[in-house]
């Protein structure tokens, strides 16, 4: 089932919180919604499920508009970030849920009903587990019953909201390989909604990055690590040195800067701001050089040297046994290479201020 | 770290708490349970044999099927319309909205024999809307309508405002998810909405029971006090006293305060459920 979805708009109380959605989503396919809290993931996803209206905008799924059927009739799995299971049933009949509020003439029988809940028990590696109640179970196994109530309706299109975000790393770790299993078993489109970037793009065959209720760059990994769209991506990534240089020739150059490792860039000669990864820069020892050693700590296999040149201070990370690194003690004086780093147009100051004001920050009422 | 199990902070004197709660056990013993233990006392202290003539004369069982019969009405309206209330103010957003959850306090706090006098003014034979009334020879004061109208303006907060916070702190994600797994409306709430909501539903249609057992002001105004139609057990009894048949009084006061004990024992009950 492809999901496609056009110039989607939905504000709340006069708050834009979706400002223009395109997306689409081909069948089969298994995307990440990742972005900052607050950037409208969930509200785009309760749309899709019929949970939300847009104020405009067009929803179609297999070339059906979607936008006129109410929820019920959507058969979509919905797995919400703090499951929703049923507290007074037991797992069984929280599984069977969907199957059992079927119009009469279409509900199969109770035989029927009860061989699809084992089954998915079975699927979903809680067999042992059926007849507890919800108050008795740990975290991940309300998820996996969470998604065999989604699943016994045989979804067409499945919608997860931060399916593992209140789960311990190790236990995400299990759930999300099983997640790819389950989808690819199920044949499903899926969409689940993430701001951990790992999971996204361990995870996702396409990851939507969204911002402040746009969406500001789709792609795999490399993609968006190497060439964010924007410098809000660029940031969200992880890119914290933002640094001031002139572009000359589709050269970034900059006092105390050695470019030769970036790439020219086809940009028109002007100030621009250059976003680097603290793991992506390497130190040059030189007692002339533009930046002096501030702290250096370690946690046993990284170094991290805090960098000043009197206006702004950053932190840099490298291997602690690397070369580079022996003598950067504080007082040392450094220049730079960035080994990889994305420019774009603009002076810092500008393209910061024009990143918050496309952007303005708001706090989730919540 | 001392071995010696410690019963109260090390330093403090035992005597205050002692005191206070001697106190809290005297207190209760001389304004609640004596004035009981009187009530039983006098209603049975010619015997069983004037105690059981006394609550089969006519009047007063007639005055037990009539609060019987009006907590028969008013309780399931007010389940109703506190369901209705508490699921409008907790699942949707209109104008009105807080003005709504202040005004089903109202009843709380304005005196009961305010409402009666409200309703007496409104649907009297000089009412507002009296002569209407008359004219299509509808009695509503002095009846039983009016009754279960003053009795239903006095006990409607109570289921509301037992439900309302439970939905509220539970949210609406369950009932989402149900919809999206294609439950309909009425689904919803029956499957849903109501198992989470039932202990709580069911200690306010306790609470509302006992009051609309026992409301005395209110009915008293629209009730009109005629013998044998329109006293409930409370306007009986004050007639009784009144009329100085004190044993009779008690005997059924007495019938009064076991249906008052039997809800609280059903009360303490749920309490101790949820
Ligand atoms: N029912 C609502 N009424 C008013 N505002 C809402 C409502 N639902 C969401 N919002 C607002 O819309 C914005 C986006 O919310 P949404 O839940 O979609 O964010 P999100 O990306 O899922 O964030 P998170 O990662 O924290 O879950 C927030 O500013 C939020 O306050
Ligand atoms: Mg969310």
């Amino acid at each position: 089932m492809s999901i496609v979805i056009e110039h989607m708009t939905k504000s709340f109380d006069g708050t834009a919180v979706l400002r223009g959605i395109d997306l689409t989503i081909e069948s089969g396919e298994l995307v990440a919604l990742l972005g900052p809290s607050g950037s409208g993931k969930t509200t785009l996803l309760k749309i899709i499920a019929g949970l939300e209206w847009p104020n405009s905008g067009r929803l179609a799924v297999h070339g059906a508009d979607w936008l006129h059927l109410a929820a019920q009739d959507r058969r979509i799995g919905f797995v919400f970030q703090h499951y929703a299971l049923f507290p007074h049933m037991s797992v069984r009949d929280n599984i069977a849920f969907g199957l059992s509020v079927r119009p009469r003439a279409q509900r199969p029988g109770k035989a029927v009903i009860a061989a699809k809940v084992d089954q998915l028990l079975e699927f979903l590696q809680i067999a042992h587990l059926g007849d507890r109640y919800p108050a008795q179970l740990s975290g991940g196994q309300r998820q996996r019953v969470a998604l065999g109530r989604a699943l016994a309706i045989e979804p067409t299109v499945l919608l997860l909201d931060e399916p593992f975000g209140a789960l311990d790393a190790a236990v995400r770790r299990d759930l999300r390989a099983w997640l790819r299993q389950v989808h690819d078993e199920t044949g499903s489109t899926t969409i689940f909604v993430t701001h951990d970037q790992e999971e996204a793009f361990e995870l996702a065959d396409r990851v939507v990055v969204m911002g402040e209720g746009r969406i500001e760059q789709i792609g795999n990994a490399d993609q968006i690590h190497d060439h964010p769209a924007s410098p809000f991506v660029a940031r969200f990534m992880g890119a914290t040195i933002e640094l001031p240089v002139m572009l000359q020739a589709g050269r970034a150059e900059a006092q105390g800067l050695d470019p030769s490792r970036l790439p020219r860039r086809a940009l028109p000669d002007g100030p621009a701001t250059l976003f680097l990864r603290p793991a992506d820069v390497t130190p040059l020892a030189d007692p002339a050089g533009r930046w002096q050693v501030a702290h250096r700590t370690s946690n046993g296999a990284l170094l991290r040297l805090e960098l000043t040149d009197g206006t702004g201070q950053f932190g840099i990370d490298l291997p602690r046994r690397a070369p580079e690194a022996q003598g950067l003690v504080p007082g040392a004086r450094v220049n730079l290479r960035p080994e990889a780093g994305t420019i774009f147009p603009g002076p810092r100051a500008l393209a910061s201020q024009a990143a918050t004001a496309a952007f303005p920050r708001k706090e989730k009422s919540l | 770290m001392s071995t010696v199990a410690l019963t109260h902070a090390p330093g403090q004197s035992r005597a205050v708490p002692r005191l206070l709660i001697g106190l809290a056990f005297a207190l209760t013993a001389i304004f609640v349970v004596a004035p009981l233990a009187f009530i039983f006392w006098r209603a049975f202290a010619e015997g069983w044999a004037v105690y059981l003539k006394n609550i089969a004369d006519p009047l007063v069982l007639h005055a037990i099927w009539l609060t019987t019969l009006v907590a028969v009405i008013v309780v399931p309206v007010n389940i109703a319309f506190g369901i209705a209330v508490a699921w409008a103010i907790a699942r949707f957003r209109f104008p009105g909205r807080k003005l709504l959850m202040v005004l089903i306090e109202i009843p709380f706090s304005i005196s009961p024999i305010i409402a009666g006098i409200c309703y007496l003014l409104l649907y009297g034979r000089q009412g507002l809307l009296g002569p209407w009334l008359a004219a299509h020879d509808l009695k509503v004061m002095f009846a039983l309508p009016g009754i279960v109208l003053v009795t239903m303006f006095v006990t409607a907060p109570f289921v509301v405002r037992e439900v309302l916070p439970l939905m509220q702190a539970q949210g609406s994600e369950q009932e989402q998810a149900a919809v999206t797994l294609g439950a309909r409306g009425w689904q919803v709430f029956s499957r849903v909405t109501l198992p989470n909501i039932r202990w709580a539903l069911l200690y306010g249609a306790v609470l509302c029971t006992a009051r609309a057992v026992g409301e005395f002001g209110g009915v008293s105004v629209v009730s009109g006090s005629i013998r044998g139609q329109t006293n409930t057990l409370p306007l009986q009894i004050e007639l009784m006293f009144n009329d100085l048949n004190t044993t009779g009084a008690f005997a059924a006061a007495s019938t009064l305060t076991v249906i008052a004990l039997v809800v609280l024992v059903v009360k303490a009950a749920l309490e101790s459920r949820r």
